[in-house]
């Protein structure tokens, strides 16, 4: 899963470094992501997981790293099961 | 609002707006100098640090006094209740995000004796109106920083004594990557590279400047511009910004009402045909009210949280929120006060009648372009693409 999370920051994050080496726990608006690319990022998770973020986890600290990402999209895709 | 009892921090500000700020407003608009009576008797009434908590020696006023305060004054002055909201925006940030910093906390004790004026300077040439992006950056140098801005406009920046500066967090980080400074006159200058010459909200006095400062690393704030922003400065700035804008649409309607009324007393027994537009625009003006009053209400029962609201703070449906209602206000208050015109005729196209609406219109077109609507609609629009609302 964090390699197709890496691949979509890396296609729609817009950040000023490489999204394959950064590490899982780095702040990625310190790594230039903004609240623009973060809803297209969003946008792609729902595509890839087939998910749905709910209102409540749209803000900004489920987004700040690679680790909040993998585990917004396991509480979404484990609620799927 | 005259009906409603009101805090007695509210009722100096309504005293200082009807005795102080608008009978000079005109002089204000048409020489576009700085209110400085209005800023010196809300000094005197110790209203700049309103905002600070009583445990720092303010008056600690919410939210909703604050927007009433700013309310009251758009009624006299646009200038000095735009000057005023733009000074609370500032102290908002340094209460809500220098808590237990010793330095700010410090500041605002200062500031409570002192009643510093705090201009913004989030604007830069070649970023324009994008408040979450800087070119310039801090750079430290031990315990101290230097810090140099090209800014494309600072409000009543020659008239402040503190600033509160964004620059991106290092000379290393991205654009997005802020920080916000708080920068001491002692430390600055100030060098004025353009003019203030505008269609209204002339008292503001923002011309363009290119700052040069120095500090202590103390001063610039631990959290990210980022949560600082969404938690606090918008909010903070759309609200009383609607609030100034709904005290500017009060004055245009009750303008129009005395016109009104004038015509009916002249012709006792027949309804003038102006009162039906009279009739069209109160409903107008009701629905601005209830829009600006019930996001004042939100934003201090929220921040009177335990967890001061952070969660839903930094939710996308309450920053969605937060920008309808400057879009909204903003976008209806040039039209409120166009219609005031039209009752008021020819009355109102005068700029020395006492029905003259054209300072009101003036002072109006503002509100679209003060973080331009298209920009904010363009968020939002980004928003909802993932915003269920259900």
């Amino acid at each position: 899963m964090i390699e197709d999370i890496r691949a979509i920051l890396k296609e729609h994050g817009r950040l000023s470094v490489d999204a394959g080496a950064l590490a899982v726990d780095a702040d990625l608006y310190q790594a230039g992501l903004t609240s623009h690319a973060s809803v297209n990022v969003m946008l792609a998770l729902e595509g890839k997981f087939d998910i749905e973020f709910p209102d409540r986890m749209l803000k900004r600290g489920v987004f700040e790293s690679i680790s909040s990402i993998q585990a917004a999209v396991e509480e979404l895709t484990a609620g799927a099961k | 609002m005259t009906q409603v009892a009101v805090s007695p921090h509210v009722a100096a500000a309504i005293r200082i707006a009807r005795e102080v700020a608008g009978p000079v407003a005109n002089a204000v608009d048409k020489d576009a100098r700085f209110p400085n009576e209005a800023l010196a008797a809300m000094k005197e009434a110790r209203l700049l640090s309103a905002f600070v908590p009583r445990e720092l020696g303010g008056f600690g006023c919410g939210m909703l006094e604050l927007s009433q305060m700013c309310e009251a004054l758009g009624q006299h002055c646009a200038s000095a209740a735009m000057v005023f909201a733009m000074h609370q925006i500032q102290v908002a940030c340094l209460v809500r995000h220098g808590k237990g910093q010793p330095f700010f906390e410090h500041y605002l004790r200062d500031l409570v004796k002192n009643q510093n004026l705090i201009a913004s300077v989030t604007s830069e040439v070649n970023v324009g109106g994008e408040m979450r992006n800087s070119i310039c950056s801090v750079e430290r140098q031990g315990d101290r920083f230097k810090l140099d801005k090209d800014a494309s406009t600072i409000s009543y920046g020659a008239q402040a004594d503190d600033l509160l500066v964004t620059a991106r967090r290092a000379p290393e980080s991205p654009a997005n990557d802020q920080s916000l400074i708080l920068v001491s006159k002692a430390e600055y200058t100030l060098e004025k590279t353009g003019s203030w010459d505008t269609l209204g909200m002339r008292g503001t006095c923002s011309p363009p400047f290119k700052l040069r400062s120095t500090g202590g690393v103390e001063r610039i704030m631990p959290e990210s511009f980022a949560d600082i922003a969404s938690h606090t400065m918008v909010p903070f700035s759309h609200i009383l910004w609607a609030a100034c804008w709904l005290g500017i649409s009060t004055s245009a309607v009750s303008r129009a009402r005395a016109f009104v009324r004038k015509q009916a007393r002249a012709k006792p027994g027949t309804t003038p045909p102006s009162a039906l537009r009279l009739a069209e625009v109160s409903s107008m003006l009701q629905m601005v009210r209830a829009n600006v009053h019930d996001v004042a209400n939100e934003c201090e029962s929220l921040m009177s949280q335990p967890d001061a609201g952070t969660e839903v703070l930094s939710s996308i449906a309450f920053a969605l929120k937060m920008n309808n209602v400057k879009v909204s206000t903003s976008t209806v208050l040039f039209d409120i006060a166009h219609r005031c015109m039209l009752i008021c005729g020819i009355m109102g196209y005068k700029n020395d009648s006492p029905f003259s609406i054209g300072m009101h219109m003036r002072n109006a077109l503002s509100a679209a372009l003060m973080v331009s609507n298209d920009r904010i609609f363009a968020t939002n629009a980004n928003m909802l693409l993932v915003l269920k609302e259900d």
